[in-house]
């Protein structure tokens, strides 16, 4: 079953065409991973898909329903979650609230009962906090809980972004460079908490520049290159692929790697 | 029991014993005057503080709700028949209703432009008091009637200092009720990263939206309180400097601080009293020492004690 589609997106920023008819499809439980050089336009197609740019032409479906203009919040609520390659912490908050945010979506409250602290409030408040530290737990953060997300490094702050991303149960989790900045202790664990994310039927879509992760979790990878598709295949096939070589050594460096390879 | 002991209520408690164990200490009746008003400023500061230092979204027009509560309760009974009462409920239901029509667009905005934007509505709620001399008396204003409540009619500093306290109380504790809610944190995300808040599902113009209006009526029902108090009513209480002076508070308590905002209200309201003695130095000084506060104390009085607290040296 097909849970993300996009069909020839397109975007231009003052006349540059950042993404220019990208087709996708993504079939439900897949690690599908979306690589390419700097500048390639994959943080922008992130973008396109969780609604953040609106697209010039070409239409999204998430779960069989078209979701093109519909604001990141109502994609959220249809079960579409994401991370960022820059973080976007609550930084004010501490590490489990910022996890609790992300159960937002499943918080039945409205801003009276939340003044008056209806009984319902406490009960809500129970509820998020158990599912909270439940995500923050498959991240292995459950020990900084109550630290100041500020607070954290580098590599915990992406874990948390995941944590947070999971709290809201999401059914596609787009993934935007989770390894980036991260030793390879830690990158080994980011592969270990994907292959368990699919075990629960989440639909992983992932941007990262680590090869080595790319190759080892996805099932299908799609190669972008100035905004187009270069390629697409399972991990075998874009490897040997000479034009995906080419895209990211160059003509040149291509021809160097195959002389060294000789 | 447990839950009454919940540290959430902690500062709401803390300024209920402070309402109640003050008058041990006030020699005059002078004294309960500063204290009401001390009160009744700190309910519009805890309801901007709501909107500035928790969902991060800053006005400076807050003192046209001001005014509209304000102008409520002098209009309602002496233009309309209703009891000054109903006129507060009335003045809170329109700043709620004013602050949902100009929501909508003035909160798209972002930063310094959100900022002129509040302030030019806050300076067309004024000179509309100024200009409707049929209805509000023009720039001398009018006088507000006395506040009846079950055939009593409300008057001295003392009662005035117990209604502005118990409301203020009560203003605190739904203020502590929404930052420990759903909303709440909401709004605390909304401030930290909208991008983030967005695609967690939280519907960010609607809750920036809501907050406004909440925090609307609180200064509403401030100004109501203000008017009834003084006997009269200006159109200054919805100008520009109140405005500032509001921001001032909330800023000088310590931005996202609930008692932040009773302690920004008492610095700004008992300074000046205080430093009567001194003449026409007087706002020199007050100037100087609010910025003595702030170049010290930069996350206001309150957040900065308090982690001079939490780490005492180092």
């Amino acid at each position: 079953m097909i849970v993300l589609q996009t069909d020839r997106l397109a975007i231009s920023f003052g006349g540059v065409r950042a993404i220019d008819g990208v087709s996708l499809s993504i079939a439900a439980g897949q690690v599908f991973s979306i690589i390419g050089p700097n500048g390639s336009g994959k943080t922008t197609l992130f973008n396109l898909v969780s609604g953040l740019y609106t697209p010039n032409a070409g239409s999204i479906e998430l779960a069989g329903e078209t979701v093109t203009h519909l604001a990141p919040d109502q994609l959220a609520r249809r079960g579409l979650s994401r991370t960022f390659q820059n973080l976007q912490i609550f930084s004010r908050m501490s590490v489990l609230e910022n996890v609790m945010v992300g159960r937002h979506r499943h918080e039945r409250t409205g801003i009276l009962a939340d003044l008056l602290h209806w009984p319902t409030v406490p009960r809500q408040n129970k509820a998020t906090r158990e599912a909270a530290l439940i995500a923050l737990d498959r991240v292995g953060l459950s020990d900084s809980a109550d630290r100041a997300a500020g607070s954290l490094a580098y590599g915990a702050l992406k874990r948390l972004e995941i944590a947070r991303a999971l709290a809201s149960e999401p059914k596609v989790l787009l993934l935007d460079e989770p390894a980036a900045g991260c030793n390879p202790v830690e990158t080994e664990d980011i592969d270990r908490l994907i292959r368990s994310l699919v075990v629960d039927g989440i639909t992983v879509v992932l941007v990262e520049h680590d090869m080595r992760l790319v190759m080892n979790i996805s099932d299908r990878v799609h190669v972008l290159q100035s905004g187009r598709t270069l390629t697409e295949g399972t991990p075998e096939e874009v490897r040997s692929n000479p034009a995906v070589i080419e895209a990211y050594l160059g003509v040149h460096g291509s021809q160097e790697a195959g002389r060294a390879l000789d | 029991m447990r839950a009454l002991l919940d540290t959430r209520l902690l500062p709401a408690l803390a300024v209920a014993l402070i309402v109640i164990a003050l008058p041990w200490f006030f020699p005059s009746m002078y004294y309960y005057r500063i204290g009401a008003l001390v009160f009744i400023f700190a309910l519009a500061v805890v309801g901007l503080n709501l909107l500035m230092g928790f969902a991060g979204q800053v006005s400076l027009g807050h003192a046209g709700f001001l005014g509209i509560g304000a102008y409520a309760v002098a209009i309602g009974p002496t233009h309309l028949g209703m009891p000054s009462w109903l006129s507060l409920l009335a003045g809170a239901a329109v700043s709620g209703f004013v602050a949902f029509l100009v929501g909508r667009p003035i909160l798209r905005l972002k930063g310094h432009y959100l900022a002129v934007a509040t302030l030019g509505f806050g300076l067309l709620i004024a000179i509309v008091f100024t200009n409707e001399a049929g209805w509000t008396g023009g720039p001398d204003g009018m006088s507000v009637p006395r506040l009846v409540l079950f055939g009593w009619a409300v008057k001295g500093s003392d009662t005035w200092y117990w209604i502005s306290g118990g409301t203020c109380v009560v203003g605190f504790l739904l203020a502590l009720n929404l930052m420990h809610s759903p909303t709440g944190r909401a709004l605390q995300a909304i401030h930290d990263s909208e991008v983030a808040a967005q695609v967690l599902g939280i519907d960010v113009a609607s809750k920036k939206l809501a907050i406004f209006i909440v925090s609307a009526m609180y200064a509403s029902v401030a100004g109501s309180y203000l008017a009834l108090f003084n006997g009269h009513v200006t159109p200054e209480v919805a100008g520009f400097l109140r405005s500032i002076e509001l921001v001032a508070m909330v800023v000088l308590g310590g931005m996202g601080s609930i008692v932040g905002s009773l302690v920004g209200a008492v610095v700004l309201v008992v300074l000046p009293q205080a430093l009567t003695m001194f003449h026409e130095y007087e706002q020199a000084l007050l100037g100087l020492i609010v910025m003595v506060f702030m170049i010290f104390l930069r996350r206001g009085i309150v957040p900065s004690l308090a982690l001079l607290v939490a780490r005492p040296r180092k």
